[in-house]
């Protein structure tokens, strides 16, 4: 078999494995939380009559075991349950929340990853200049502000002060497309402004690194231009670590922006998460775990899979 | 309000007016702001869109009345539904689904006769009979009807006509004002079916439901009541982040904005385009004991803890003066037939005496807190274990998280902060929380002598008796239970200026739920 399907299988397979414990982790993560969700439900108003009721119309009286294997083979079947809450199905509602998560993660990602990257070029090119000083410092400074800080300047100058942008980015159903990029235009800048600088400074690093290599003093030699030798010679092969660090942002885009939905109002999965946790709704918590853990393991394998393609010592093998 | 003031005092300035005129015109401003009307209110402008954007709402919510407890399931029920009646700002009975209320001499039989004409947003008449059903679901275990407790003092019911007769297992002449708890709005056939599908019978009807994002609602055309529900439509967007909220109604994106936290609402009050209002309402911020519990068994400890707490302090720095001093009872003026008692204050000297008569032996007493409890609960132990320290009296401030606070730390620890949010009439907030077999008895306040004259006070139809009875009732609390009441917290809104007709009404937030019925867009 060619060693790259080989090593691909290989890294699938590990995945899938990964993503099995993972949602023994999560099923046992919810387990051990303090209450239960009908003490939860109920709040100041529990009576033991009425927690016993909702106990055993939920199913929680049932051993943790059979639980476990009956949300999983219906996990794999596609159906992630009933929230215990309302009463919605967790597929439906939670399909609507990770489309508008993955709508705004798109955005954030589009403005961001060439902007990281051409930024990171330009600050190779122009090492140790001021070009580069000032695209380091300035994207140090805004992964160095907390995102939620980032977002109340951003809404207090671009909303309350200049009125230019909406502060409230809530997106529903029948909303125009240029509406709804109007409306997320506030939390993607601030979401570029916290992932630009990560990135950013990785391809820098990266790219640098390539530089030191005897081929590039060739292309030197050669009487190429510098930005040329950059982006043609030293750039493919810096590409491994470079998509490494994309997709962990991207990873971090879809599953770690729950603060900047919050202070942006948006109805993203993050939002959605908080609000079932805070109310221990289970199933529904469950279902966000194994989802943000597939985005999480399924980003890191595509990494994965394109620095091994990247690599041409396993492309070609002699 | 403020500018009519302000313009009186300018004309003094301009030495056009003499003193007789400005205090005449300065009593007026101030009879107006008592009655709570606008001032120079016009005729109400029908259409446009009231957008309010609330905190207090949570992707797990749901259109079923009975399950409404946080802030925008009670609105959306406010706005879709209607009950039998309501509590007007001035507390007194405000007739709606019901035309007329009759009862025996007993207060045991009650009868409401139901308006005719009322429709469904789904096009049905509404009939006794539905009324009975909404009744009969909120009666039944099953539907874990927020309102179910309100509901187990009904013995039987039944149509008669054009009337829903209610027979109790004793009288009670606060029936009425029970049925006007938001849980009970009227839904066809009594939401049996489906008690979650959203139709109601008032002025707006929902067009989305995205719990936890957005509800819209459009101007229903059959409403009954042609002096209310001015807009088009209502939008609510869910706004949980105080910050983010108080960001939208800045920058107008939305028309009001609840829950304004009082550390910025005086910074709040001076951005353009906005004004804050405040009105007191019947929620308390307390700290509870149990009078069955050492070293809380004592009345003297408890008494010396209740003199040991700066009243005043706590509204100034923990409400920043949006509230007023509570007095070691639940009841305030906000409620009908409430009786004014001597004030309790701060008493380093008296507690200290107390203290040492009380034979504690000077171990901490530990007081449990979280900021769950309720906003700024921390600091508040904070400060009553300075006050109470300057007594002699050693406090231990333990911090709970805020996870599970409710379910481990309230209603089990013998003296912890907690909050509660008021109830319509006095009958009901005694009995919830003070009666000596209620659940939630936080204080474990358990006086034969009070349980009976509760029960007496609430089959007794005569309003100065029972006002007596209830003065009386306040008393026992005040003196002997096992409640530190330090401050009633005011309702604080944030309103846009082109909202008109806002009123004063402290019985829930926004008018009582009532902004979108009542105001409308110049």
């Amino acid at each position: 078999m060619h060693p790259v399907i080989k090593l691909l299988a290989q890294r699938i397979s590990l995945g899938l494995l990964l993503l099995l414990a993972a949602s023994v982790l999560i099923f046992i993560g919810t387990q051990i939380l303090p209450g239960d969700v009908a003490q939860s439900i109920l709040g100041q108003g529990a009576t033991p009559e009425t927690l016993a009721n909702l106990r055993a119309e939920l199913g929680l009286n049932d051993p943790p075991l059979t639980r476990y294997f009956n949300w999983l083979f219906a996990a794999m079947q596609g159906d992630l349950g009933t929230a215990l809450t309302n009463g919605q199905d967790i597929a439906t509602s939670m399909g609507k929340r990770l489309g508008n998560t993955l709508f705004l993660a798109f955005w954030a990602a589009v403005v961001a990853v060439p902007m990281a990257i051409i930024l990171g070029l330009i600050a190779v090119r122009y090492q140790g200049r001021w070009p580069d000083r000032v695209i380091s410092s300035c994207t140090l400074a805004t992964v160095s502000v907390p995102e939620f800080l980032l977002g109340y300047i951003a809404i207090f100058f671009f909303s309350v002060q200049f009125r230019l942008l909406p502060s409230l980015a809530t997106v529903y159903d029948g909303m125009g497309f240029w509406d709804r990029l109007y409306a997320i235009a506030l939390p993607v800048i601030v979401l570029v402004l916290v992932v630009l600088g990560h990135m950013m400074r990785m391809t820098r690093a990266a790219i640098l690194n390539v530089m030191q290599s005897p081929y590039v003093e060739t292309a030197e030699l050669k009487g190429l231009r510098k930005f040329t030798i950059i982006a043609r010679h030293a750039f493919p092969n810096a590409i491994a670590p470079v998509v490494n660090v994309v997709m962990l942002n991207l990873a971090y885009l879809v599953v770690g922006v729950v603060v900047v939905e919050v202070v942006f109002v948006y109805p993203g999965m993050g939002q959605y998460l908080v609000d079932h946790v805070s109310k221990r709704d289970v199933p529904v918590v469950q279902a966000c775990g194994l989802v943000f853990a597939a985005v999480y393991i399924g980003l890191n394998l595509v990494a994965d899979v394109v620095s091994i393609l990247a690599n041409p010592r396993l492309r070609h093998p002699k | 309000m403020k500018d009519d003031l302000a313009l009186l005092i300018d004309r003094i300035d301009a030495a056009r007016l003499n003193r007789r005129g400005f205090m005449g015109g300065a009593a007026a401003i101030g009879a107006l702001t008592t009655m709570g009307a606008p001032a120079f209110a016009a005729d109400p402008v029908k259409g446009g869109i009231l957008k309010m954007g609330l905190g207090g709402g949570e992707s797990t919510n749901s259109l079923d009345p009975g399950l409404a407890a946080s802030q925008v399931p009670f609105h959306i029920n406010r706005i879709i539904g209607e009950p039998l009646v309501d509590v007007a700002a001035d507390g007194t009975l405000e007739m709606r689904i019901a035309e007329a209320v009759e009862s025996s001499a007993d207060a045991v039989v009650w009868r409401f006769t139901i308006r005719k004409g009322v429709k469904f947003h789904n096009g049905a008449d509404l009939t006794p009979d539905d009324v009975l059903k909404t009744l009969e679901r909120h009666s039944n275990k099953e539907s874990s009807s927020g309102a179910f407790g309100i509901m187990e003092g009904i013995a039987s019911m039944r149509v008669d006509g054009d009337v829903v007769e209610v027979t109790l297992h004793s009288g009670n002449a606060d029936l009425p004002y029970l049925m006007a708890d938001y849980h009970l709005q009227i839904q066809p056939g009594g939401g049996m079916a489906n008690p979650a599908d959203g139709i109601g019978c008032g002025a707006y009807k929902i067009v989305v439901n995205e719990p936890g994002v957005r509800h819209t609602f459009e101007k229903f055309a059959d409403y009954w009541d042609t002096t209310r529900g001015h807009y088009d439509g209502v939008e609510i967007t869910v706004i949980n982040d105080a910050t983010a909220r108080m960001a939208a109604i800045q920058s107008g994106q939305v028309h009001i904005a609840n829950r304004v936290d009082p550390k910025i609402a005086k910074l709040l009050s001076r951005a353009p385009g906005l004004s804050v209002q405040n009105v007191s309402g019947r929620g308390h911020y307390v700290f509870i004991m149990h009078c069955d519990t050492a070293p809380f068994d004592n009345a003297d400890l408890r008494n010396a803890l209740k003199l040991a707490i700066n009243r005043e302090e706590l509204v100034d720095k923990i409400l920043d003066g949006y509230g007023s001093v509570g007095n070691d009872t639940p009841i305030n003026a906000a409620y009908p037939l409430f009786t004014e008692l001597k004030q309790r204050t701060y008493d380093p000297a008296a507690a200290a005496e107390l203290y040492k008569k009380s034979g504690h032996d000077g171990s901490p007493i530990i007081l449990r807190v979280a900021d769950g409890a309720f906003p700024g609960a921390v600091d508040a132990g904070a400060l009553f274990q300075q006050s109470a320290a300057a007594a002699g009296i050693p406090l231990e401030i333990k911090r709970e998280p805020n996870d599970g606070y409710w379910s481990e730390v309230w209603n089990k620890q013998p003296f912890c902060a907690s909050y509660w949010g008021g109830r319509p009439v006095q009958d009901q907030m005694f009995s919830t929380a003070y009666l000596s077999t209620a659940d939630w008895n936080d204080t474990r306040f358990k006086v034969p002598a009070f349980d009976e004259l509760l029960l007496a006070a609430r089959a007794e139809l005569d309003p100065a008796k029972r006002t007596e009875m209830y003065k009386t009732l306040s008393q026992m609390v005040h003196d002997d239970g096992g409640l530190i009441c330090p401050m009633f917290n005011d309702f604080i809104e944030a309103v846009g200026d082109t909202v008109q007709g806002w009123e004063k009404n402290g019985v829930q937030e926004c008018m009582n739920g009532l902004a979108p019925h009542k105001t409308w867009l110049a």
